[in-house]
C-alpha cells in the first residue's frame, strides 16, 4: 500500500463549506452554499456562466474572504489560517500564472523556494518529468505554446505536492492535442490521492475525469450526483435537467 | 486528521522562512528584468529625454543650475519611477502571477517587501546611470556624499509607497493613468523634502540647514513603510 492510500484511509473530509454567501457590494454572488469533498475525490463543479464557480474556487484557495458562512479546509478554517490552508493547495486556472522571463526551471525553482520544497532540484526534475518538460527546462517560458505553457502550469501548481487541486477552467484556449496531453497529465497527478474540484464547460471532459458532479447555479449547488448514479453519456442530460428545473426556470423568470 | 496528510506526502515541505520568501521575490524580479530589460530600458530612455529636455528649455546660467538641478533631477526620478512600478506590477498581473504570489503560503508583507527591495533596485540602477550624464550635462557636481544619501532615502520613500499603490491601481483597466495620480499627490511630502535637501547641498549651506528635510526624510520613509507593510495584505485581497 503506498503513502497516498493511506492516507485515503485514515483521512476525512478535505473541504467543508457550509452556508457560504459571497456578496461584491449590492450584488450576491453565493447564497448559502454548502459543499463537501472527501480525501480523493474528483468532483467537477458544472454551471453556467456567472452561477459563481470562479468565486466559489477563489474563496476556498483563500484569494477572496467570504462574506459569511464556514470554509474548512483540510482541518483549517478560512480566512483565520489561510496560510495552513495554501500549503495544501494547488490552483490551476485558463491563465498560467508563470513568468514569461525565466525558464521553465526558473519558474519551478521560484514557486518551489515559495511553497519552502526541500530537495528542490529532485522534485523540479520530476515534475517536469511528469509534464513532458524536461527537454525544455532551461527555455524560456515565452518560447513555449499555450499548451506547454500550460503543461508547466500543472507542473507549478504541484511542485509542493498539494493534497488540494483547484483546477478553474484548465481546457480554456488550447486546442485538441493540447486538450488530451493535459488529460494524460492531469490524469497521472490525480492519481495520487489528490482531492479535486474542476470547473469546466467541456463536459466530455469533466465525465471522464470526474468520479461526482455538482451543478452550481446562481450562487448553490442545485443538483448532485456521483458518475455511477449518471447513466453511460448523460452527464449532458443530467446538467440540463439541473438548471432547466421548474425552480431554476422561476428563478430566471 | 487532515494535518496528518503532509507527514504522509511524499514531498516534503516546510513553511518558507521570510527571509526566504523575500529573497526568492526579489532575485525572480531581478532575473526576469536582467533578461528581458524591459523595465530599466524604458525608465532610462524616459529618464534621458526628461534631463536632455529640460537641458534645452531651460537656458541656465551657473548661478540659475544649483538652484533648478534639485527640482529637475526629483521630476526626472519620480516620472521614470512611476514608468518602472507600473511595469512591475503589470508584469505580475497580466499572467495572473500576482494570484500565484498570494495562493504561496508566505506573509503577504514578505511578497511586498519583496517586490519593493527590487523596484528600488531597479531606481537604483536607473539613478546610477542618470547621475553621471545629469553631472556632465548641467556642470553640476552630484557627486557629494550627503547628495547621495538623500537620493537613496527619497528613492526608499517614493518606492515603499509606490509598490503599495502600483498594487492597487494594477487592479484597475487604467492602471497607467491611476498610478500618478494616486501616486504623486501622497509622495509629495518626500519629494519636497528631497527637494529642498538636494537644493540645499548644490547651493553649499550648512550642514544645519540641511539636517531637518534628512530628519523629514528619515520619518517619511519610516511611516510609509509601516503603513505599506499593515495595509498590503488589504489592499491586494478582493
Amino acid at each position: 500500500m503506498s503513502s497516498r492510500e493511506l492516507v485515503i484511509d485514515i483521512a476525512n473530509q478535505m473541504i467543508r463549506v457550509k452556508k457560504l454567501v459571497k456578496r461584491f457590494g449590492l450584488k450576491t454572488i453565493l447564497r448559502g452554499l454548502d459543499f463537501e469533498a472527501e480525501q480523493g475525490e474528483f468532483i467537477g463543479l458544472l454551471g453556467p456562466n456567472g452561477a459563481g464557480k470562479t468565486t466559489f474556487l477563489r474563496i476556498l484557495s483563500s484569494l477572496a474572504r467570504p462574506t459569511m458562512g464556514a470554509v474548512n479546509i483540510a482541518g483549517f478554517e478560512l480566512p483565520g489560517q489561510a496560510a495552513a490552508v495554501r500549503q495544501r493547495l494547488g490552483v490551476l486556472s485558463h491563465q498560467p500564472v508563470l513568468y514569461g522571463d525565466l525558464t521553465a526551471e526558473e519558474n519551478l525553482l521560484f514557486f518551489g523556494r515559495l511553497y519552502g520544497v526541500v530537495e528542490l532540484d529532485e522534485r523540479i526534475t520530476a515534475v517536469l518529468d511528469m509534464v513532458g518538460l524536461a527537454p525544455r527546462r532551461r527555455d524560456l517560458l515565452r518560447t513555449f505554446s499555450r499548451g506547454m505553457q500550460q503543461r508547466l502550469a500543472i507542473g507549478r501548481a504541484i511542485i509542493h505536492d498539494p493534497d488540494i487541486l483547484l483546477l478553474d477552467e484548465p481546457y480554456t484556449g488550447l486546442d485538441q492535442d493540447a486538450s488530451v496531453m493535459l488529460d494524460d497529465v492531469l490524469r497521472q497527478v490525480t492519481s495520487q490521492g489528490r482531492t479535486v474540484v474542476m470547473t469546466s464547460h467541456d463536459l466530455s471532459r469533466v465525465a471522464e475525469l470526474a468520479k461526482r458532479f455538482d451543478v452550481l447555479s446562481r450562487g448553490k449547488i442545485i443538483a448532485s450526483a456521483t458518475r455511477a448514479e449518471i447513466p453511460q453519456d448523460g452527464l449532458l442530460a443530467f446538467y440540463r435537467q439541473a438548471v432547466n428545473s421548474p425552480a431554476e426556470a422561476a428563478h430566471g423568470a | 486528521m487532515a494535518h496528518d496528510i503532509k507527514a504522509a506526502s511524499q514531498t516534503v515541505t516546510s513553511r518558507p522562512s521570510y527571509l526566504r520568501s523575500l529573497g526568492a521575490i526579489v532575485w525572480k524580479d531581478l532575473a526576469a528584468e536582467l533578461r528581458s530589460r524591459e523595465l530599466l530600458s524604458s525608465m532610462l530612455v524616459f529618464a534621458m529625454l526628461v534631463i536632455l529636455i529640460f537641458n534645452f528649455a531651460l537656458e541656465l546660467n551657473a548661478n540659475e543650475r544649483a538652484n533648478v538641478s534639485a527640482g529637475v533631477l526629483w521630476v526626472t526620478f519620480a516620472f521614470a519611477g512611476t514608468l518602472g512600478l507600473n511595469r512591475s506590477m503589470a508584469v505580475e498581473k497580466d499572467r495572473g502571477c500576482l494570484d500565484g504570489l498570494l495562493l504561496a503560503p508566505v506573509d503577504r508583507s514578505a511578497i511586498y517587501f519583496g517586490k519593493m527591495i527590487a523596484n528600488l533596485a531597479f531606481m537604483l540602477m536607473v539613478e546610477a546611470i542618470v547621475l553621471p550624464i545629469y553631472s556632465i550635462l548641467y556642470n553640476v557636481n552630484l557627486f557629494q556624499p550627503v547628495l547621495l544619501a538623500i537620493i537613496l532615502l527619497g528613492s526608499v520613500g517614493y518606492v515603499a509607497v509606490g509598490t503599495l499603490l502600483a498594487s492597487m491601481a494594477v487592479q484597475a483597466r487604467t492602471r497607467d493613468v491611476l498610478l500618478p495620480i494616486l501616486l504623486f499627490p501622497v509622495v509629495l511630502p518626500i519629494l519636497i523634502s528631497a527637494v529642498k535637501a538636494s537644493g540645499k547641498i548644490l547651493a553649499a549651506e550648512a550642514m544645519n540647514d540641511i539636517w531637518p528635510f534628512i530628519n523629514l526624510l528619515i520619518s517619511y520613509d519610516m511611516i510609509f513603510i509601516a503603513v505599506a507593510m499593515i495595509v498590503f495584505d488589504f489592499v491586494v485581497e478582493e
